[in-house]
């Protein structure tokens, strides 16, 4: 789960890492109203949304798609200039490398005091899932896209892993400090923050913190100037704060309606619904209807043990999908039960009517029940054994493939 | 002997009270897995009929162990518990015998919570987690065997191919494949599609190479992170024995988490692409398709002269 440059900024705020003033705005009117009372003659007027290369990206009228205003992150000299930036920002779509071409409509935005930059650093926590453990990474190449630094200049990026029972130890915050570059007074408000950061990463369930750029100010202080803070979604049963940080309208909402039904859904550009239990399965059907020539709709993954109402839920965000031309169900049982789907699937077809053509493939747990389920009913479907036969008949059956 | 699990294998269920840890507890019995108790604290005392036996319940690990004498546990214990109770199983087998394998069937354990975990678990060499958020491990035997987790049972029989998947379905889907080619399995295990977990790639294969029963490995893996390309390129060096790999997610879009908490590409690394790229440069029988993993194993044993 995401959240917001100017949400993550005030998570820091209250950990004690440094950030600038600023004020999270939604219109014209309070972007002025906060550039007043900031007081800094130099504010930067920055776009909030879920993705990255804000900076470098472009805005664009939603109406008739023309281009409004080149880079979302503008630095602003007068009151004028605020004016100008929030009106070129607000309600318009931002397109950053991030975003894909279809962008992502701007409601929020930051209007930051500014400050006088010795140095940009880059900094940030993640999960090695290979050290199993927490890495810290920073750069003296602030402001520039790490995988590019990572790739380039190697040696540029130094690491530290945290052993989850000692902590982040001093002399771990002392040598990434000093492999920075950094001494004297900087050295000491780096080491500080570094700690705090980390302290509030595992607080907070993080699953990446990234700073892009940290910058050593010319009164040697370090200041996050970025914050970009995502969590892990695992955790949420004890962040209750975190209902509040959701934006939802930075995520597709099928895909919020699937995930309080317990279901895994992730929206795609075919016209094949797929409805599977099991991530792997579920993925690995996906690849083989694109070997055979189609296009999956989406993933969906149902988990184990669903009940018929789940089933049924899933089922109609399938349908709901007006791309969708036909159905694959694809369940291989080990918790879930075979016909447990059967009864499901001819509920909803009662309920609901189905217009596509639908293949089954029943095995696993309670297969042979399914399946008599399915061939008892007068549901018009095909019926199948194995991935590749469902996958060959779909594609077959909406008139597509090779 | 198959690997880790023998088809012996004394179990305790941590959680048994549940309606999880009771139902596959009952399909474990069933199977003729000897269930010889379970831990649900506060319930000490209390017995529990699973299928034709009843067994203890422990108020912990520790009580548990020293009165069962039991060599693997299993968790059917809720997210916020879980990580709690694989530390305290590792606790309990490294106190008490100084070696044990603990199986994690729970899904949604908070990441770093996972990360002390196993941290914890490695620093007692004796104890294997496997898991979390996975299928289990299971050995077929002649007429039962020994099935920890919530794998259909009556799809496996005992054999030569290794089985190691990061996901659940799909290694039903392996092993159904072996069986079309009338092949048995000497041991299947989901190591699990989490991003933090216990047992990986390597230590499956490793230990496959090691058994002699043993004679080749069929390897599902699937997007994310970079365990199938280090697996590959460790078994290009060590493997003897013909493996076959599959990956799953070729058709995922980038920055999108699919289902299992590890199955995001993430800065362009971690593509089906790259990691079918590694399996084939380490000579790896590669099937693109799951369906066609039976026909490749079938290659595999001819050319290594085992058909």
């Amino acid at each position: 789960m995401n959240i917001h440059e100017y949400q993550g900024k005030q998570l820091f705020r209250e950990a004690g890492v440094k950030v600038l003033d600023g004020v999270h705005c939604q219109s014209v009117e309070e972007a002025l109203a906060a550039y007043d009372s900031l007081g800094s003659k130099v504010v930067a007027v920055k776009s909030q949304i879920h993705a990255g290369g804000r900076g470098k990206g472009n805005l664009y009228c939603p109406n008739d798609g023309t281009l409004l205003m080149e880079g979302g992150v503008k630095i602003a000299f007068s009151r004028e200039d605020v004016e100008e930036f929030a009106t070129g920002i607000l309600g318009h779509i931002l397109v950053t490398k991030q975003t894909g071409p279809a962008g992502k409509l701007v409601s929020n935005l930051y209007v930051e005091s500014g400050c006088a930059i010795a140095h940009e650093y880059y900094l940030a926590l993640l999960v090695d899932r290979e050290e199993k453990s927490v890495l810290i990474m920073a750069s003296t190449e602030g402001g520039m896209d790490i995988e590019e630094v990572a790739e380039n200049t190697p040696e540029a990026i130094h690491k530290v892993w945290v052993d989850p029972a000692a902590g982040l130890l001093g002399f771990q915050k002392r040598n990434l400090g000093m492999a920075l570059g950094l001494s004297g007074a900087a050295l000491k408000d780096f080491f500080r923050m570094v700690g705090s950061l980390y302290d509030l990463f595992v607080a907070n369930d993080c699953a990446m913190v990234e700073i892009n750029p940290l910058v050593r100010t010319e009164d040697d202080e370090i200041v996050a100037l970025d914050a970009k803070v995502s969590f892990d979604e695992n955790a949420e049963f004890r962040h209750k704060n975190w209902g509040d940080l959701r934006d939802l309208s930075e995520e597709e909402p099928t895909e919020t309606r699937a995930n309080e039904a317990g279901l895994s859904y992730v929206k795609l550009d075919g016209d094949i619904g797929c409805l599977v239990n099991g991530a792997g399965l579920a993925m690995a059907t996906m690849d083989v209807i694109k070997l055979y020539g189609g296009e999956p709709a989406n993933f969906l993954d149902i988990g184990g043990g669903a009940d018929e109402a789940k089933v049924q839920e899933a089922f109609e965000i399938i349908l709901e999908d007006p791309n969708v031309k036909g159905i694959l169900v694809n369940i291989f049982g080990g918790i879930q039960r075979c016909d447990i789907v059967a009864n499901a699937v001819l509920a909803v077809s009662e309920n609901m009517g189905l217009e596509v053509p639908l293949v089954i493939r029943l095995s696993g747990t309670n297969f042979e029940e399914g399946r008599a389920i399915i061939d008892a009913s007068d549901l018009e479907c095909t019926s199948v054994e194995t991935l590749a036969e469902g996958a060959e008949a779909i594609v077959g059956l909406i008139g597509g493939g090779q | 002997m198959a690997i880790w699990i023998a088809e012996d294998s004394k179990l305790l269920i941590q959680g048994i009270t549940g309606s999880q840890g009771r139902f596959h507890g009952e399909k474990m019995v069933e199977y003729g897995t000897d269930v010889v108790g379970g831990v649900t604290p506060g319930k000490g005392g209390q017995s529990i009929e699973l299928a034709d036996r009843e067994v203890p319940v422990f108020n912990s690990m520790l009580e548990a162990i020293n009165a069962t004498g039991a060599d693997a546990s299993v968790i059917y214990v809720p997210p916020p518990f879980a990580a709690e109770a694989i530390m305290e199983a590792a606790d309990a087998f490294d106190r008490v015998k100084g070696e044990g394998v603990i199986v994690c069937i729970t899904e949604g354990i908070p990441t770093l919570d996972m990360v002390r975990a196993v941290s914890y678990v490695n620093d007692r060499p004796g104890i294997r987690l496997i898991g979390p958020n996975c299928p289990g491990i299971i050995t077929p035997g002649d007429g039962g065997g020994c099935k920890i987790g919530i794998m259909p049972g009556h799809i496996h029989a005992k054999g030569r191919i290794g089985v190691v998947s990061k996901s659940g379905t799909l290694t039903y889907e392996a092993v159904a494949q072996t069986m079309s080619i009338g092949e048995g399995q000497s041991t299947c295990i989901g190591i699990g599609g989490d991003p933090v977990n216990g047992t990986g790639f390597i230590d499956c294969l490793s230990a496959f190479e090691a058994d002699e029963q043993t004679v080749a490995v069929v390897m599902i893996g699937e997007i994310g992170g970079t365990a199938e390309e280090d697996a590959a390129a460790w078994a290009a060096e060590n493997m003897s024995k013909p493996i076959v790999g599959f990956v799953a997610g070729s058709t995922a879009p980038p920055g999108k988490r699919m289902g299992h908490a590890g199955a995001i590409i993430s800065g362009g690394k971690g593509t089906a692409a790259e990691k079918f790229a590694a399996f084939e440069a380490a000579g790896i029988h590669i099937a693109r398709d799951p369906s066609e993993i039976g026909a490749v194993l079938k290659v595999a044993l001819e050319q290594a002269g085992l058909l």
